[in-house]
């Protein structure tokens, strides 16, 4: 069949070839170099027993001795508990969730922070904020009829 | 509608294939119910369009949910979404593969009872789900993520709607099986090839679908069991869910192959190498669908990746489509006395509605396969995940490369099978057109606010947040919106009066004449033309891409029923 096909056509199938492998070779730079990570699978929650179980028991900031800092956040409908999370800036922050009800999106404006909330698994994502200032996090999957006044914010302090 | 007694045209013999077929048993009959089936297409793009008018009104600031007697946005995104993604395109699918498939074989389908249980399977599929979701029982979106629960009737009118087209995909094998019995050796017509790779595919894919609402949420939605996994459900609607789009795409690509090129008077470069992309859909569209799952937890991050990868391959075939139309349009255009290099666009039928409105949804689908590639990017994706970006796309693709494709076929399919002529070829055209600019300002207005943060799926203008860099955006959905409704009102007028004119149709809308090739398919590999084999290898590589999915991910039926709307 290879001998039917027409110059032309081998040479868009060459260069259509070639450009796949250079976006695929592109993205798998940015994993490899830019150390870009996604979540993936951690320990799974009981949905009905979120606030009986570490670290969701205490939702809120810590900074840690290393001056990194890991918020717990429980979202649900319709609201992120809690929906300020203050930090300073420079640091590290891993954001710790889970949904006691049904599945939720977590989006903070103007980060690469964009990751799902389902019920019994636990997303876990981290965010350096190197400037002062503030930020919207806001719940991006349908999760009933309060769905868009589902807000919060990373207020990052000087 | 199901009135049986002949037409009046069944009185007269027709010429073209729709009276050869008539001639045969069984085919007037098929004829019928092919488009009896596109009929319930028609009513899911009304419903699902009129929605879209709404839903322009408020990115317009206005609010009519509540005067219109829906609940709130989201009953009426539920139904947009349904009527739209499922409904027309399911049933439009049903009506023109299974005509294409007869056209192919010169025959009617194997069994006609097959072709009426199709239909009425489709039928009661909608009075169920359309019944929950006028009364806001299944306002759980199409995308129906569990813990979200909607009542029994949503799910089993799902189901009913994906068993209807395992019907059609009965008929079609059934139907091959016979006419190699009495054509040995010969090569499938390309566009039965088409047709038949289309349902095939959609077959495997839709087993996920299938195992999500008949395992676990109909029987959860019913009380029968107490919980279920949402990530495992999510799992599953979306091995279902991205191949759904080639479920979508391919009656349409069937189309630019076999009837747009024709009426171009243009050739296909390659019988073999179109048999190709149909296959290398078969074998790639589904072991990909975790690409809509980049940003979940509980899923391994190097599964992601490989999918992302294969996503990355699929792109393959449709460029080659793009290639090989753009080719047959130059050939035909050329041959018509197109002049120089790019005299013989002028030569395209720009003046067939079915052509015409057809080459705009081509040119729209540039814009949505190349912001798909976007999408399945495993890096990029976190900038325009569940943002007003993935609507923006997918408008260009299924809401304009598909739905504008459909209503092109429906302009020579619908005098076709009805005999009446189309009302008006220009005004077929002037909607081809403004369906098209309508849909990509649509997509540049949704496509920039969501790479400024507006998430998708929501009320903006009731929202508790705001951002004033989306006024552009919203501005420009609102006025793209109404340009694809004054489109959708052009076509149903268009239609409505093609269905009550007694004009009997044109000679050419009676035909139903497939494109040429250059290089025939007897050049091909004979291994092209095994249906079974090509069947085998896809099943294996879904279960190759998928089975490590499920171990890693476990199982824990935890999650009760949940109602927040």
């Amino acid at each position: 069949m290879i001998k039917t096909l027409d110059r032309y056509e081998k040479i868009i199938l060459g260069l259509t070839v070639l450009g796949l492998i250079l976006g695929a070779g592109a993205i798998a730079l940015s994993v490899l170099e830019a150390g870009i990570h996604l979540p993936t699978i951690e320990d799974r929650i009981d949905p009905a027993a979120v606030r009986d179980t570490a670290p969701f028991d205490e939702p809120g900031v810590t900074i840690n001795s290393d001056g990194t800092a890991t918020a717990v956040i429980i979202a649900q409908t319709w609201l992120w508990e809690p929906d300020t999370i203050e930090v300073p800036a420079g640091t590290e922050v891993e954001f710790v969730l889970t949904s006691p009800d049904v599945l939720h999106g977590f989006h903070i404006w103007d980060t690469a922070v964009n990751a799902m909330v389902i019920p019994g698994q636990v997303t876990r994502v981290t965010q350096t904020f190197d400037n002062p200032g503030e930020f919207g996090i806001v719940c991006h999957e349908y999760c009933g009829i309060g769905h868009h006044t589902m807000f919060g914010r990373v207020l990052v302090t000087p | 509608m199901i009135d049986e007694t002949p037409h009046e045209d069944a009185k007269a013999t027709l010429s073209g294939f729709a009276g050869e077929l008539d001639a045969m048993p069984g085919g007037r009959v098929q004829r019928r119910y092919a488009l009896y089936q596109a009929y319930l297409a028609f009513f899911g793009l009304a419903l699902g369009g009129a929605i879209g008018l709404l839903q322009a009104m408020d990115r317009a600031g206005q609010d009519l949910y509540e005067s219109v007697g829906l609940q709130s946005y989201y009953q009426g995104l539920a139904i947009h979404g349904v009527t739209l993604a499922i409904v027309f395109t399911f049933t439009f699918s049903n009506a023109w593969l299974q005509y294409a498939t007869m056209r192919g074989f010169q025959r009617p389908l194997a069994h006609t009872w097959i072709v009426k249980t199709s239909f009425w399977l489709s039928a009661t599929g909608i009075a169920l789900a359309s019944y929950a979701l006028l009364t806001n029982q299944a306002t759980v979106l199409y995308t129906m993520y569990a813990p979200l629960a909607a009542h029994w009737t949503y799910y089993l009118g799902a189901a009913l709607l994906v068993v209807g087209t395992w019907a059609v995909l009965a008929n079609q094998l059934l139907t091959l099986r016979a006419w190699r019995k009495d054509n040995p050796g010969e090569r499938i017509p390309l566009i039965v090839f088409a047709s038949l790779m289309t349902y095939l595919m959609w077959f495997i894919a839709s087993l996920g679908i299938a195992v999500e609402v008949l395992v676990f949420l109909l029987p959860w939605s019913l009380g029968l069991i107490d919980g279920v996994d949402p990530l495992l459900t999510r799992t599953l609607f979306w091995f279902s869910g991205h191949p759904i789009v080639y479920f979508w795409l391919l009656p349409a690509y069937t189309s630019w192959y076999m009837v747009v090129p024709k009426r171009a008077n243009g050739r296909l470069f390659s019988d073999p190498v179109v048999r190709v992309v149909f296959i290398m859909f078969l074998l790639l569209s589904t072991p990909v669908g975790l690409h809509h799952q980049f940003t979940d937890p509980g899923v391994d991050e190097g599964l992601k990746f490989v999918h992302g990868m294969l996503t990355f391959a699929v792109f393959f075939p449709s460029v080659i489509t793009a290639f090989t139309l753009m080719a047959a349009f130059e050939d035909g255009g050329k041959r018509a006395g197109g002049k120089g290099l790019f005299g013989w666009i002028a030569k395209m039928p720009w003046k067939d509605p079915m052509a015409s409105t057809q080459i705009v949804a081509m040119i729209t689908f540039l814009f949505g396969g190349m912001s798909g590639l976007i999408n399945a990017s495993y890096t990029v994706n976190q900038v325009v995940h569940n943002t007003s970006f993935i609507p923006g796309h997918f408008h260009m693709t299924v809401g304009s490369a598909v739905a504008l494709s459909f209503m092109g076929i429906a302009y020579w399919l619908v005098p076709h099978l009805t005999n009446k002529k189309l009302h008006s070829d220009l005004l077929g055209v002037v909607q081809g057109w403004t369906y098209g600019i309508g849909v990509l300002i649509f997509g540049r207005g949704l496509m920039v606010s969501g790479l400024n943060g507006q998430p998708r799926r929501v009320p903006i203008n009731q929202a508790s947040y705001a951002n004033p860099e989306w006024f552009e955006g919203d501005a420009l959905g609102a006025i793209g919106g109404f340009l694809m409704v004054a489109a959708g009102l052009m076509f149903f007028y268009n239609l409505i009066r093609t269905m009550a004119s007694k004009t009997p149709a044109r000679e050419h809308e009676l035909a139903f004449e497939v494109s040429d090739v250059m290089v025939p398919a007897e050049d091909g590999p004979a291994i092209l033309d095994r249906v079974g084999f090509w069947f085998v290898a896809a099943f294996a590589l879904v279960l190759l891409a998928y089975i490590p999915a499920f171990i890693t991910q476990g199982f824990d039926p935890a999650s009760p029923m949940w109602q927040p709307w």
